[in-house]
């Protein structure tokens, strides 16, 4: 892969673009299109092209699969969180309104998190899915 | 126009014998999709739809072509039976379009029970002004959970069957 | 407007029984499983399809839109296209084992050993 130098250089112009570009999608999802499930995915692509350009190798070491396991399931212990913290707050499992003095506001806060929940959790598992099919054939 | 290219699309990849130009024609049939999707006014899912059919999917498809083999070996027997199956399939599928409402009809059964609610109440109960997050994350929170912990179980049965020890080449069977 | 009515429905039910035609009738699995993608895309575009409203814009609040689409089937093909993507991954990671075990994709050579063992 090291012969690639057009590929190398394009690739590390627009990796960054692209994870500030996903970022984006996660955050301004309340207002714009976005959400957690596009970010989640854009994240995952930009970092699979790292995977493909610079080799897996180099990509483990930015995020090993170790990590990713545990990302995986902290996603999902964020929204379930999520929902525990606002029953515990007197609302309803998954009821955002209680977790702020304003509904709005409490909403807004719900969804944000859940959304981020969600974004982890697409992210990871997805680098985890192409690390698994990757690493089965030795070289990726 | 969409559409039919999109027909085209599918045609060519039942054609083609060799998976690794099949693969790569799904990954334009998504992007034809998220196009469609654009022009029906979904632009959440055309965003999803083309970071994940044309960028994810076709990844992990070539990934798993590498391990397995590109070529397809002629299908024996005729093509009669699966054809005749999927022709009447499809003119019963047909038949029962004929029922649908038109398409862009307001009137729809689609449009007169929930949706109405989320889009006059949602700007105001929870402050966000796409609907499609504050229906994904607020009213349908509970969808969303479920299909999160879909996703997870998915990554846990990749990594149970793909990851974890991994074999030597030469004890592969076959080349690879 | 009648005329063309349906026709985003018609196109929709050619794109799922070709897919339905690639998963009866190739032997590869691989191949069956871009069979069963095709047919996936295809139900998204019947949903989405279903959401579409006329003159309507998308559904984020703007000043100005008269109608907006409905947003519940966007809701669901977004999590459904996720969703798809990783039990797609699934159904790879079984055949790429079923290769390790078997030595073959073809379902023909697959179900020959069986018969054998």
């Amino acid at each position: 892969m090291s012969h690639h130098i057009v590929l190398r250089v394009v690739a590390k112009l627009l990796i960054p673009l692209i994870l500030l570009f996903a970022l984006y999608v996660q955050f301004h999802g309340d207002f714009g299109p976005g959400g957690g499930f596009q970010a989640g995915v854009i994240f995952a692509a930009a970092l699979i092209l790292y995977a493909l350009v610079f080799g897996l190798d180099s990509a483990r070491r930015v995020i090993s699969p170790d990590l990713l396991r545990v990302l995986m399931a902290s996603g999902v212990l964020l929204y379930g969180g999520v929902g525990v913290a606002s029953l515990l707050l007197g609302g309803h499992f998954l009821d955002y309104s209680v977790l702020a003095s304003d509904p709005v506001a409490g909403q807004h806060l719900g969804i944000l998190l859940v959304e981020l929940g969600v974004g982890i959790t697409v992210t990871s598992t997805m680098l985890s899915l192409f690390y698994g099919f990757a690493g089965r054939g030795g070289d990726g | 126009m969409l559409l039919g290219f999109l027909v085209v699309i599918a045609l060519a990849v039942v054609r083609l014998r060799n998976l690794f130009a099949a693969v790569m024609l799904t990954g334009i049939y998504s992007l034809h999709a998220a196009l469609l999707f654009i022009s029906l006014d979904a632009v959440d899912v055309a965003f999803t739809e083309a970071a994940v059919g044309a960028g994810i999917s076709t990844v992990l498809m070539l990934a798993t072509l590498g391990l397995v083999g590109r070529e397809e070996s002629r299908p024996r027997g005729r093509g009669w039976l699966p054809l005749t199956v999927v022709l009447v399939t499809g003119g019963a599928l047909v038949f029962a379009t004929l029922d649908m409402p038109r398409f862009g009809d307001p009137n729809a059964p689609v449009h007169t029970h929930v949706a109405p609610r989320y889009i006059q109440d949602s700007p105001n109960e929870t402050g966000v002004p796409n609907m499609v997050t504050s229906v994904l994350a607020s009213y349908r929170g509970y969808d969303t959970l479920g299909e999160t912990v879909v996703i997870l179980t998915a990554g846990i049965g990749v990594l149970l069957l793909l990851g974890g020890r991994r074999r030597d080449n030469d004890e592969d069977e076959g080349p690879r | 407007m009648s005329a063309l009515g349906l026709y985003n429905y018609e196109i929709v039910i050619v794109l799922m029984m070709t897919g339905f035609y690639v998963v009866i009738r190739s032997p590869n699995l691989v191949k069956k499983i871009v069979g069963l993608n095709i047919f996936q895309t295809s139900v998204f575009i019947l949903y989405i399809s279903m959401g579409k409203v006329a003159d309507g814009t998308a559904p984020i609040v703007m000043e100005g839109a008269r109608a907006y689409s409905n947003p519940l089937p966007h809701v669901l093909i977004l999590t459904a296209i996720v969703v798809g993507v990783a039990t797609t991954a699934l159904g790879l990671a079984l055949v790429v084992r079923i290769r390790e075990a078997y030595g073959s994709v073809d379902e023909e050579a697959i179900q020959k050993q069986d018969r054998v063992g």
